[in-house]
């Protein structure tokens, strides 16, 4: 599976230090369209795993990273690059907009 | 008065149009409830439940079909803070708003809808009809406020909701729920995939949601009645066809 489970813990070494961008999924696992977004993400792990970093994080249990990105609403897809955030994607999202703003 | 659909050579009225239709229906002996949809919602694997005001329904296909009528109302900031403090979803973005201040925008059994489902989340609720008239709800920490909405306010976030009469309500989110629930909030909510205020679909009429389909207004493109039968008429053999075939496709 290449979709890493990113928690509090190890968020800083392989988010912020990551040297590959980094997709990441804002999740829950009481939330409906998450359940339809899972699986697309799970594909763009799978299809950009030598140039792309996925990760899912569970707002539930890590409610200081979801305030600190200011989720507000789920799902919330960010893409970033040296730590950065270059895109932010919230609710259902076409895998192909994703995937472009991964690879611009 | 729709003048250019096929048959009617005096044209016909949209109303009459709807309505000859339903009745068409019914001596078809296809059941017609005439109940508002609050929520529909995936049950388990292959099965929606749809919940209307006086009952609850389910099924294996669901077509939404409810035009696309823009109840949303323009140029308050709705867009702008879309995931920012304004949400479309109680049941889904609840979460954020555990112990604040939030406010529902509408009037009708939907806005009293989502705002039972904050109401054990929220701290206290507002309801702001907008310049519509109160609905008949009452709880221990909800208001009603029927004043005209100038704009939402905040700086990064939503912060409050300003009135045309100068003042503001201090509010950490407002959740849309202007009017009846039609097909686009419940492809939102379901986790369709839409654009804007539309809903996408392929050649079948299939959202990206096994057994959802949509048709008509709500899917965009050519807003005309010819339009929206013809895709009732593939949504409709599809889904019987995905009946058939036992779910799997």
């Amino acid at each position: 599976m290449n979709v890493l489970n990113v928690t509090s813990e190890n968020y800083e070494s392989e988010v912020l230090k990551s040297e590959k961008t980094v997709l990441i999924d804002f999740y829950a696992d009481w939330c409906g369209p998450c359940k339809m977004m899972s699986p697309v993400i799970d594909e763009i792990a799978e299809e950009m795993k030598e140039t792309v970093k996925v990760g899912k994080i569970n707002v539930d249990e890590n409610q200081d990273l979801a305030m600190e990105y200011g989720v507000m609403s789920i799902p919330t897809i960010v893409v970033l690059k040296n730590g950065e955030v270059q895109k932010t994607f919230v609710g259902v999202t076409d895998k192909e907009e994703i995937k472009q703003a991964l690879n611009n | 008065m729709i003048e250019n659909y096929y048959g009617f050579e005096n044209g016909i009225s949209g109303k009459d149009l709807y309505n000859t239709g339903i009745k068409q229906a019914q001596n078809l002996g296809i059941e017609v409830k005439n109940e508002e949809v609050i929520k529909i919602e995936i049950q388990d694997k292959n099965t929606f439940s749809i919940k209307t005001v006086e009952n609850e329904y389910t099924s294996k296909v669901v077509i939404l079909a409810t035009g696309n009528k823009k109840n949303t109302p323009k140029n308050i900031g709705i867009e702008k803070y879309e995931g920012k403090g304004v949400s479309y979803c109680a049941i889904c973005d609840g979460f954020f708003y555990r112990n604040k201040s939030v406010s529902v925008l509408g009037s009708g059994e939907y806005a009293i809808s989502e705002t039972n489902d904050l109401i054990n989340i929220a701290k206290d609720i507002t309801i702001l009809t907008n310049g519509e008239k109160a609905p008949e709800f009452r709880a221990d920490n909800v208001k009603i406020d029927t004043r005209e909405i100038q704009e939402i306010k905040g700086d990064t976030k939503v912060e409050g909701v300003q009135f045309k009469d100068g003042n503001t309500l201090e509010t950490e989110g407002v959740f849309i729920a202007q009017g009846v629930a039609g097909s686009t909030e419940f492809a939102k909510k379901l986790g369709a995939l839409t654009n804007k205020d539309t809903i996408i679909v392929n050649e079948k009429q299939e959202t990206n949601i096994k057994g959802l389909y949509a048709c008509g207004d709500c899917t965009g493109g050519l807003l005309q009645v010819s339009k929206s039968v013809y895709e009732g008429t593939i949504a409709g053999l599809e889904a019987i066809k995905y009946i058939k075939e036992g779910f799997e496709k």
